[in-house]
């Protein structure tokens, strides 16, 4: 299985330049700088197939193609490193081990995109993040890899890390220019795109951590190569942060296109279900993407092996399908409730609606409410069809995607899951006996 | 801004709020990041190193003195610092619990974590300790789903929650008070 972006991940040090350089760092950089010009790169890119990791799969060379280039007006490229997404932790493990990987790929993709100045829009929360990838900068800088004339180019950047305050919805590419602006995080109508007026109202351009470190690899590579691993437009490699009730939960660099099966029941992945549980359902890429139950998330509707790329994963849309989305990978078994798990996300999305449109804001409480009965037992037959009569009324009337995102969890668990919301209609009593999740222990606590 | 904006108007004289000369050195390289007349995109890192200086929350002086740094309008900072959840907009103990509630954390037991703190304090989630030693929160995912159950303590993340690791790390909040000082605070002498 190749592995681009975590190959050196286990080498001491790897988070230092001296380290990053010996194991090919910065070679992609100075390939750029002295070999190819601006939009050579640019084309490779989207030779490559490279597609945004963050959740949306928009490929990355034509993003980068749309950019606004006025005479005589500054660009930028914004990092979107305000990874919130739940089960999505890709970003800050990548990050935080190997910095260098994601500056490298700002100088690189700055270069191509002729910005002068770029910034890494961190969560606030990451802060010991923050001082990992100020670090490094201070590295790169020292080593003349950043600032004035980089390795004697005449090509110039500054690069700086930016804290967020904590708000999901900074991770909405608009919200967080809004954000990195000094504002609430609310998101902009689009258009105009952030391509022609985005930072400051300057032609911006915002990229995912794990889209922006891939682009050395593309540069070393060449695009043709890179496109080569995968399948079909699933091209190249993804992270995928696995989580929830499996052996071997963490982060791995997968090849797109690996059988869902494999990666889930084989030791050099998840390794299976935890307790040798059977599986009940999986959200596969962050907690937005609908859910499916086991069968039909490692089989088709037609019944064909589910791989891990795009198209498979989305493969018979909503009705019987999800979506790669961040690659926070959710895996629950059979003594989960689908009810209670999609209560605790809806009142996620509840909790971090920005509160602009009113679909969004108004309706992720009501179904928090509704869920709540439920669990209560306080829900009738009719609080289902409430339910989804609400989400359809979010869905498609926001401004930004946070509506889909809320409706759609709702959506796919009424559409997979609704016995299990009657089962719990006609007898309140067991959603109390539901265990629901992995007892820690019992410990009594000592009272100070 | 409209031009003709009349409204409230800061009574420096009156708040007695200073900034450590460390804490404003950083404040102004910060502020430097950002092209001329863009400093107002300073206003989220001002408001978290004004924060590690001002016992752990913003009061409505403090925010003042950020916008009077920043040259903004008070409830240009007002209205940022009640947007974002990092902000504490009244008093909260010496040590600041965020437990993770969202799904991930939920599934390997994140509510026992809490339950278990709420119990040991003898607080309720949102609340500190009569001492002013802990304030406990609960907190939306923190991108350490592959390590739940976890929590935060300032700047650290604590995985791979058990209620036996969470009640030696109270204990040992309680005793070694350098542990939980504000990441800002040390960021500052670095400066």
């Amino acid at each position: 299985m190749k592995r681009l972006l975590l190959q050196h991940i286990d080498v001491p040090g790897i988070d230092t330049l001296s380290v990053y350089r010996e194991h090919g760092g910065y070679k992609a950089l100075e390939k750029a700088l002295k070999d190819m010009k601006p939009d050579d790169i640019t084309e490779e890119v989207k030779k490559s197939g490279l597609r945004g990791r963050g959740g949306a799969g928009f490929p990355t060379g034509l993003k980068w193609s749309f950019l606004a280039k006025p005479e005589g007006v500054e660009r930028y490229l914004v990092c979107n490193a305000d990874e919130s997404e739940p089960g999505t932790f890709k970003d800050r493990f990548l990050m935080s081990k190997i910095p260098h990987a994601l500056i490298e790929g700002m100088i690189v993709s700055s270069f191509a995109l002729g910005a002068k100045t770029s910034y890494i829009y961190i969560r606030g929360e990451l802060l010991y993040v923050y001082h990992i990838l100020e670090k490094a900068i201070a590295e790169a800088y020292d080593a003349g890899l950043l600032g004035k004339n980089i390795m004697g180019s005449g090509y110039s950047l500054d690069l700086y890390v930016h804290p967020g305050g904590g708000a999901y919805i900074c991770g909405e590419e608009t919200a967080l220019i809004e954000s990195l602006e000094g504002k609430r995080g609310n998101p902009r109508i689009k258009p105009p795109f952030p391509a022609v007026k985005g930072l400051w109202q300057s032609p911006t351009v915002v990229n995912n951590v794990e889209t922006i470190s891939a682009v050395p690899h593309i540069v070393n590579m060449g695009g043709d190569a890179y496109a080569a691993i995968g399948v079909g437009k699933s091209t190249g490699t993804k992270l995928i942060s696995a989580c929830g009730h499996i052996k071997k939960p963490g982060v791995y660099e997968i090849e797109l296109g690996l059988p869902v099966e494999e990666f889930l029941f084989s030791d050099e992945y998840c390794g299976g279900i935890r307790n040798d549980k059977k599986l009940k359902a999986v959200v596969a890429g962050g907690s937005s993407v609908p859910i499916l139950p086991g069968e039909l998330f490692l089989k088709t509707a037609n019944g064909e092996p589910r791989l891990m790329s795009y198209e498979s994963l989305s493969d018979g849309g909503f009705a019987t399908g999800t979506m790669l989305g961040s690659g926070g990978f959710i895996v629950m078994d059979e003594d989960t409730s689908v009810v209670k798990n999609l209560w605790n996300f809806t009142r996620f999305y509840h909790h971090e609606s920005c509160g602009q449109c009113s679909p969004c804001r108004e309706g992720t409480g009501w179904m928090e409410k509704v869920l709540h009965k439920f669990l209560e037992g306080h829900a009738n037959m009719n609080d289902i069809d409430l339910l989804w009569d609400i989400q359809s009324k979010i869905e498609g009337k926001t401004i930004c995607p946070l509506g889909e995102a809320a409706s759609w969890p709702v959506a796919s668990a009424i559409r997979h899951f609704r016995s299990e919301f009657e089962d719990y209609v006609k007898n309140p009593q067991k959603i109390k006996d539901v265990k629901h999740y992995y007892r820690v222990n019992n410990l009594d606590p000592v009272i100070n | 801004m409209p031009d003709n904006y009349t409204g409230y108007k800061m009574d420096t004289n009156n708040t007695n709020i200073n900034f450590s000369e460390e804490a404003l050195q950083l404040m102004h390289k910060i502020m430097r990041r950002y092209p001329e007349g863009r400093q107002k995109s300073a206003i989220l890192p001002l408001l978290h190193i004004a924060q590690a200086e001002s016992e752990g929350w913003l009061s409505a002086p403090v925010m003042d003195k950020v916008a009077e740094i920043l040259k903004v309008q008070p409830i240009e900072v007002y209205e940022v610092a009640s947007f974002y959840t990092m902000f504490n907009l009244k008093p909260v103990g010496k040590c600041v619990i965020e437990v993770c509630r969202t799904g991930p954390c939920w599934l390997l037991g994140a509510e026992d974590i809490v339950k278990f703190i709420e119990r040991k304090l003898n607080i309720k989630e949102g609340e500190t300790t009569a001492d002013g030693m802990f304030t406990l929160k609960t907190v939306e995912c923190l991108a350490s789903c592959g390590s739940a159950p976890m929590m935060q303590v300032g700047e650290k993340y604590h995985e791979h929650l058990t209620c036996e690791k969470v009640d030696e790390l109270l204990d040992d909040y309680r005793v070694n008070t350098n542990e939980h000082i504000s990441h800002w605070a040390k960021d500052k002498i670095k400066a």
